[in-house]
């Protein structure tokens, strides 16, 4: 059979390593083409978080009992950590809703059908909603700037901030992945995608100082990982409204932001990847 | 030597359906084998198993001389796939779609580059190529997911359901382009439901229901088992057919039968033309005026009939294009088998 032969010949087997690296970059172009051809996607994206900064800055700016002041200028700096974690951890959806959609239209067959590394398309599609969770917090970094929000540290710890952001984020969507190659149309992974999102969002330091909490309550909150990356942004943004609870996470934010995203990554992608390989559209 | 595809006692189940039931299929290099079956006979299962996209429960499968279940990855180096739906992204250009292909096929960017120009050009969509896919017909989108299906020229292609939900111009489009494939060399798995496109496109057929092959041969040779050539009446008149199912049983070497509501009377014969010069000379004689007369050999779908004890139905909600099928359409009728419906039922494969 000379034409197997030829076949074998073009597409030299290479590095596994190397063609997972390929193959993921390949397949993240392809999302970015994507997301760059549906900017209305992009544009939503961005509007709920500047929303929240608005909504939640005027609205319950002077209520807000943050370190035993109201004042709305400390809610607001307050404030900033946490909608940016909850920004990040809303790219699951979009993730999980575009790797449903491939299923729905039987790209998944496609890719399955190909000589590529088996994890490809799933890194590929997190690592596109990485591209734009990035520019997501870009955007709204540049209005919480607007409505006052500063930090008060070096541009190291600054910077460290947003890595963790992206970290966190890039944990999340691949919950989103799990998601997705889950249910059975993109609207479900859509919205399957988001409810889970709100009570680990809410039921966190992000929004209320969580001392102010019942005890059980409070409890959940300072040892939710979503927490732990808040926390560990208002330490390094230098913002007020940093929690004194002694639970573990919360003495050591950044420590724990890290080792919270790494296991999530490491769970769901394992998860994801299985479920990937014996996928049915 | 088994053929470029082999399979040996495939079993699939879902739950407690049994997809597959020991499916057995050799098709020798260079060959079409057009799988025929009603919707739930486990033709896309097949597919799925061979295309190393679904495992098998049991049985053996080798492609390109590779053993499916040990060597899955060489296996996808030397097929291409075009499923049930043009599995493209619509909102890449035709252009995008298959350099992206051809990449994951593990070709170097500048060689998927060209590769793709060249099957633009082949496909003729050179004109549609730096448009989204979003924006082309159904008939573009099914050329183009066949185009990235080629991109490193498998020796092995499987098609499932190439044509449903195209119009007939679109369809003999494909057409023309799959016998192009094959005239190149190409061995090719071909599911479908339309016995019209089996009995176009392929050397053998393979005939499935309830998860097993039941019947297979070319389409002459499965066609003989169900008889030979007969004639066709349709008379003017209502009252004429006592008369006419007089001289047809002269002439005929069988039970004549009759359809009362399109008057239209059957009868197998043996004789050709001549004999049908006969037989409109007796009618003429005999003042029987007539609508329509002709010598029919059986159509596929007298053999799935024959075999299957019942027609292959075909899902109005799956495919625009049935009116596309009226030859085959016509020859349906409706015959209630509540076991095999009931089955049917069950057995739903995937086709979401």
């Amino acid at each position: 059979m000379s034409a197997v032969t030829d076949a074998v010949r073009i597409t030299a087997p290479t590095n596994p390593v190397t063609q997972s690296i390929r193959d993921s970059l390949v397949v993240a172009k392809r999302n970015l083409i994507r997301m760059s051809r549906i900017p209305e996607m992009v544009i939503f994206g961005l509007i709920q978080p500047i929303m929240f900064v608005v909504l939640f800055s005027y609205v319950f700016g002077g209520s807000m009992n943050i370190g035993g002041t109201t004042d709305p200028g400390v809610y607001r700096e307050f404030l900033m950590a946490g909608i940016f974690a909850q920004t990040v951890t809303f790219a699951t959806a979009g993730a999980g809703a575009g790797i449903a959609d491939d299923m729905h239209k039987g790209l998944i067959d496609r890719f399955r059908s190909l000589p590529m590394a088996r994890g490809a398309v799933l890194t590929g599609r997190t690592l596109a909603d990485l591209v734009q969770t990035a520019l997501t917090l870009f955007v709204l970094a540049v209005v919480a700037l607007l409505v006052g929000w500063r930090t008060h540290t070096s541009f190291g710890e600054v910077l460290g901030a947003f890595g963790l952001l992206l970290l966190t984020g890039y944990a999340f969507t691949w919950i989103g992945a799990v998601i997705g190659l889950s249910v059975r149309t993109p609207e479900a992974a859509t919205s399957g995608g988001l409810i889970w999102l709100f009570p680990v969002t809410f039921v966190s330091n992000a929004f209320v100082d969580s001392a102010q909490m019942t005890p059980w309550l409070r409890h959940v909150a300072d040892w939710n990982p979503f927490s732990a990356t808040v926390q560990a942004c208002r330490q390094l943004f230098g913002n007020p409204g940093v929690s004194t609870s002694d639970a573990w996470p919360m003495q050591h934010p950044v420590w724990a932001s890290l080792i919270y995203s790494i296991l999530i990554i490491a769970i769901f992608r394992t998860l994801a990847v299985r479920k990937y390989r014996s996928a049915t559209a | 030597m088994p053929g470029a595809i082999y399979a040996e006692g495939l079993v699939k189940t879902f739950g407690d359906v049994r997809a597959l039931d020991g499916v057995d299929l050799d098709v020798p290099e260079g060959t079409v084998l057009g799988l025929l079956g009603p919707n739930g006979a486990g033709k896309t299962t097949t597919v799925r198993c061979l295309t190393t996209l679904l495992r098998p429960d049991s049985g053996k499968a080798v492609v390109a001389g590779l053993d499916v279940l040990k060597q899955p990855n060489e296996v996808r180096r030397s097929i291409g796939l075009s499923g049930q739906f043009a599995a493209v992204d619509e909102y890449l250009t035709g252009r995008e779609n298959i350099q992206m292909v051809g990449q994951l096929y593990q070709m170097k960017a500048k060689a998927a580059k060209a590769r793709a120009e060249e099957l633009l050009e082949q496909f003729h969509l050179a004109d549609a190529a730096d448009r989204p896919a979003k924006t082309y017909s159904g008939g573009m989108r099914r050329r183009l997911d066949l185009a990235a299906a080629l991109v490193v020229s498998p020796p092995v292609m499987f098609m499932d359901e190439p044509t449903t939900g195209l119009d007939p111009r679109n369809r003999q489009q494909l057409w023309e382009v799959i016998k192009q494939l094959v005239l190149g060399g190409t061995t090719l798995l071909l599911t479908t439901q339309y016995l019209e496109e089996a009995d176009h496109l392929a050397h053998d057929i393979a005939v499935v229901d309830h998860g097993r092959v039941i019947a297979r041969g070319t389409s002459d040779q499965l066609k003989a088992r169900t008889g030979g050539e007969r004639v066709e009446v349709v008379v003017h008149e209502r009252e004429h057919i006592p008369t006419a199912r007089e001289v047809l049983a002269g002439f005929g070497k069988g039970e004549t039968t009759v359809e009362e509501h399109t008057r239209k009377l059957t009868v197998p014969v043996t004789g050709g033309a001549k004999l049908l010069a006969e037989v409109i000379r007796e009618l003429d004689v005999r003042g029987i005026e007539i609508d329509d007369i002709g010598l029919r050999r059986p159509t596929l779908d007298d053999v799935f009939l024959s075999l299957t004890g019942h027609v292959a139905e075909v899902k109005d909600d799956e495919n625009g294009a049935n009116g596309a099928n009226g030859a085959n359409g016509a020859a349906a009728k409706p015959v209630k088998d509540p076991k095999n419906a009931k089955d049917r039922g069950q057995k739903k494969e995937t086709t979401q």
